[in-house]
């Protein structure tokens, strides 16, 4: 079944002379590169400064939940803090997170092209999420908002005095760096691929990515539309959201939901790719059902545009469609479950050995299926009335976006640090960080489910007594969990400099990423490569590395 | 290990093909460079298409709940100049074509004709939506900064059998006079960015940047001339005209 | 290079054009006339009818759609798709929303 692949031995391995990272010197270098590996890491950064403040945030929520009583901070204060929370983390870090940093490094070289079709779109769309980004932060400066990440009208438009107008327009700018990421990755996709770089021979990891493209690209603008529609609303005061003028409120909701279903999976989308990796190359298999998991993606992102309502049944929403939504909902548990199954299948049998990476997978299989179960009662109209807007909805997004996402993240990072920066980090204490952030999340999050099936609801700064106890375990797992994310930030920091030099295939990986030196050149490849095997095939890696030996000794 | 040992295929790369000045360095062909922002002009095309459709979806279910509302709001739109300005934005599409064409054959004096005369369309076009803007602010006819429910609430002059609106349907004009302002505001803003864009080109093409074999640029910008001149095909029936005959 | 994209680069002659044009300006004279007329909700039909012919020639023909590869022949198709997608499950909602309660 598997193939037996020895680790290569590193004690031998060297940098090479010229790479991506030493090609130019100078801010101006990076700040101008048309390179679409230089761009990766300035997302990886930026993105890694918001996903801070976005934890700060959380901590502070936490810390305000730890008593039944609004004490730590005003009642006002706790609602732009989880507005803020919200809105940071949705739009500042989970919709690039993988994306724009892993995809932006990986995709051109997995098809294998010398860059993205649009390096300089690429680059601009870095800009793009900077602006997007320092209106946030100017929000948040001047006094933040108070509207819930999800504007929900007319508070967002008539009653509250919060900077609604200056968080919209960070997100409408911050949409637009989305559009250009997808609209990039759909080309190279189509276009740029080398030649033998069949539909069928691209890793999952680039199947993913199109599918989440695909619904940046037609998502993201109906968003756009509607926050524009809710500034004018605030500043002119036309009338297509405002109740007293005719409008109907609930259209903005439809409209909101139309992208913002859709970008829960350009949030997951890109971490199943990840673990599709990691699993086959973790387990030296070919990933069971490659074609299977491949269409999957593609099934997901196309009924993730039939199922938006579902956010919306408690709202005053037809009953009938409101039927007809919920049935539809049931449809993404089919290529979801399809994507689980087949992983767990590659494992059967395979080789698996347990490197950091793996570790975050698991963590991703186990708390994704937990995380979607639960969404199954969300989508069930009898649950939903009783679940959604208490705890039970905030623990299953959670479960979805941290569990899910962000351990998918945090594989992806460690997976292909080595292919990045040409080191290795430290082992023990990435697998104690991979630990920590697994305890530390149930930890955190579990209770939460508890909490909100007994009727705790959610967005509000005080609580009844009798749910403190479970509060108080979330609050000491949110601790926790917050050593579980600092942690890799010190020790990927620390080997940057001092870790092992890693060596062009430290993973024994099949991918084309892993046949060029880490870190790559500039260009990536010297020649355009022809690609003669499948994906996931580890025979023909073996083979090679075997070649190898034999033309080297 | 030797990190380049993939199979490569030395004579695919530069051989056989003219290095163009214009062909970007991570292209193989200029035919692949051609399709590429072709394709991904599309891509973004397709993205103004939801961009304009969340408006349309707005204007759809707002029509079917305040019918009298659309057609009185609808009564107070000049058709005279409503037609002009389809005419005037086809006439500019057809000349943008043209200008296409023009690149296409490198002639480039008549590209930088084609290319002014789009730009004076375009502008008369503004023009004429700005007297439209002009007329219903006086009128007041704007939700929000300058409205006022009268011109509904009393028989339309100009169209006598029309019934006056009861106050509270009278009220909902507004949500039509929003969704005209909404939907041709972003119309004219994507105008303005056009004609923006056009000046550039046209200094360029006088430079004879387009004329030379490398013309995705004019191409792909005609693209977008032509997608904002499709929403006003469809802007104009939808407010100017359906709602003439109740 | 994936794909194959081999066909030539089709020109379009400005005669074809000049006839495209004509077209447009009367389909514009047409839809103009047909709202005079009282046809009831037919008047809308007709207006959506003639827009959605112009629209289709100007892609076809000014947009070179019909002379372009199949991958762009299906990035309007999904374009018009995703769009038809909002409409219809956002009138699922309006259309029944009042069943049953009047």
């Amino acid at each position: 079944m598997s193939t037996i692949v020895s680790l290569p031995d590193q004690s031998t391995a060297t940098m090479p002379k010229r790479s991506y990272l030493n090609a130019e010197y100078g801010l101006k270098s990076w700040l101008l590169t048309g390179d679409h590996k230089r761009i990766a890491i300035l997302y990886l950064i930026s993105i890694t400064f918001f996903f801070f403040i976005g934890g700060a945030m959380a901590g502070l929520i936490r810390l305000e939940l730890l008593t039944p009583q609004t004490d730590l901070m005003a009642a006002d204060t706790y609602n732009k803090l989880f507005t803020m929370h919200g809105i940071v983390m949705i739009f500042l870090f989970l919709v690039p997170s993988v994306p724009a940093t892993i995809g932006n490094f990986l995709i051109p070289i997995m098809v294998g092209a010398k860059d993205l079709a649009f390096p300089k779109i690429n680059l601009l769309s870095w800009y793009l999420y900077l602006a997007g980004g320092i209106f946030t932060l100017a929000a948040l400066i001047s006094g933040g908002v108070d509207t819930g990440w999800t504007f929900t009208t007319p508070l967002s438009t008539h009653y509250l005095n919060t900077h609604v107008i200056t968080a919209g327009l960070g997100i409408f700018v911050a949409g637009f760096s989305s559009i250009f990421t997808g609209l990039n990755f759909i080309v190279t996709i189509h276009r740029m691929r080398a030649p033998g770089m069949t539909w069928f021979r691209l890793p999952l990891f680039v199947w993913s990515h199109y599918a989440a493209s695909v619904l940046m690209v037609l998502g993201t603008p109906v968003l756009a539309i509607a926050l524009v529609l809710v500034i004018l609303e605030r500043t002119i005061g036309i009338g297509v959201f405002d109740p007293a003028k005719g409008g109907d409120p609930l259209l903005f909701q439809h409209l909101f939901w139309f992208y913002s279903h859709p970008a829960v999976y350009i949030m997951i989308l890109p971490g199943m790719g990840v673990i599709s990796e990691v699993i086959s190359t973790f387990s030296r298999k070919r990933v069971f059902g490659y074609t299977a998991v491949a269409f999957s993606s593609v099934a997901i992102a196309v009924f993730g545009f039939f199922v938006w309502e579902h956010h919306m049944f408690i709202m005053g929403v037809s009953n009938y469609s409101a039927l007809v939504f919920s049935l539809l909902t049931m449809l993404v548990a089919v290529p979801s479950a399809i994507k689980i199954f087949n992983w767990a299948a590659t494992l059967y049998k395979g080789s698996i050995t347990f490197e950091t990476p793996m570790l975050y997978a698991f963590g991703f299989m186990g708390l994704f299926t937990i995380g979607g179960l639960t969404g199954v009662f969300l989508g069930s109209l009898g649950m939903d009335i009783h679940l959604t807007e208490t705890y039970f909805i905030v623990a299953h997004f959670h479960f979805v976006m941290v569990g899910g996402m962000l351990m998918a993240f945090l594989s992806g990072v460690h997976f292909w640090w080595p292919k990045m920066t040409g080191r290795m980090y430290p082992e023990g204490l990435s697998k104690l960080a991979a630990l920590t952030t697994f305890i530390g999340f149930n930890l955190t999050f579990f209770p939460q489910f508890i909490v909100g099936y007994l009727g705790m609801p959610r967005r509000y700064a005080a609580y009844p007594p009798e749910f403190q106890v479970l509060n108080v375990l979330s609050t000491a797992g949110a601790t926790v969990l917050g050593v579980g994310y600092l942690l890799p930030m010190l020790y990927l920091t620390w080997s940057l400099k001092y870790g092992k030099i890693a060596g062009p295939n430290p993973w024994q990986a099949t991918g084309l990423e892993w046949q060029i030196q880490s870190p790559p050149l500039t260009e990536n490849f010297i020649e355009t490569p022809v690609i003669d095997y499948e994906a996931y095939d580890y025979e023909w890696l073996a083979n090679k590395t075997k070649n190898e030996v034999q033309t080297v000794g | 290990m030797d990190s380049q040992a993939i199979a490569t295929h030395p004579d695919h790369t530069h051989a056989g093909h003219e290095h163009p000045p214009y062909l970007r360095h991570h292209f193989a062909t200029v035919e692949q460079q051609r399709e590429t922002s072709s394709f991904g002009m599309w891509l973004f095309l397709l993205t103004e298409i939801m961009f304009f459709g969340g408006m349309f979806a707005a204007y759809m279910i707002y029509r079917n709940w305040y019918y009298p509302a659309f057609v009185a709001g609808s009564h107070q739109l000049s058709i005279v100049l409503g037609t002009i300005n389809t005419a005037v934005l086809i006439c500019s599409s057809f000349t943008m074509a043209m200008g296409v064409y023009s690149a296409e054959m490198r002639r480039k004096s008549a590209l930088v004709m084609w290319l002014l005369a789009t730009i004076v369309l375009g502008v008369v076009f503004l023009g004429i939506k700005a007297d439209e803007y002009h007329e219903k602010w006086e009128k007041h006819h704007v939700p929000g900064l300058n409205f006022s429910v009268q011109d509904f609430v009393r028989v339309n002059p100009a169209y006598p059998e029309d019934k006056a609106l009861p106050l509270d349907m009278a009220e909902k004009t507004q949500v039509y006079f929003s969704l005209y302002f909404a939907m041709t505001g972003m119309h004219a803003l994507h105008m303005i960015i056009g004609i923006s864009i056009l000046i550039g080109l046209v200094i360029k093409a006088q430079a004879g940047a387009y004329t030379q074999g490398h013309m995705t640029t004019i191409e792909n910008f005609g693209l977008y001339w032509h997608f904002v001149d499709i929403v006003w095909i469809f802007l104009f029936p939808l407010l100017y005209l359906i709602s003439r005959h109740q | 290079m994936s794909e194959p994209t081999h066909h030539e680069q089709h020109i379009v002659s400005p005669k074809l054009y000049g006839v495209i044009f004509l077209l447009l300006m009367i389909c514009t004279a047409l839809t103009v006339g047909a709202s005079y007329l009282e046809l009831g909700t037919f008047n809308a039909v007709v207006a959506l009818g003639i827009a959605i012919f112009k629209a289709t020639i100007v892609v076809l023909f000014f947009m070179h759609v019909k002379y372009s590869s199949k991958l762009t022949k299906l990035t309007v198709a999904a374009g018009f798709f995703t769009f038809c997608v909002l409409l219809a499950m956002t009138l699922t909602d309006y259309m029944s929303r009042a069943w049953g309660r009047w």
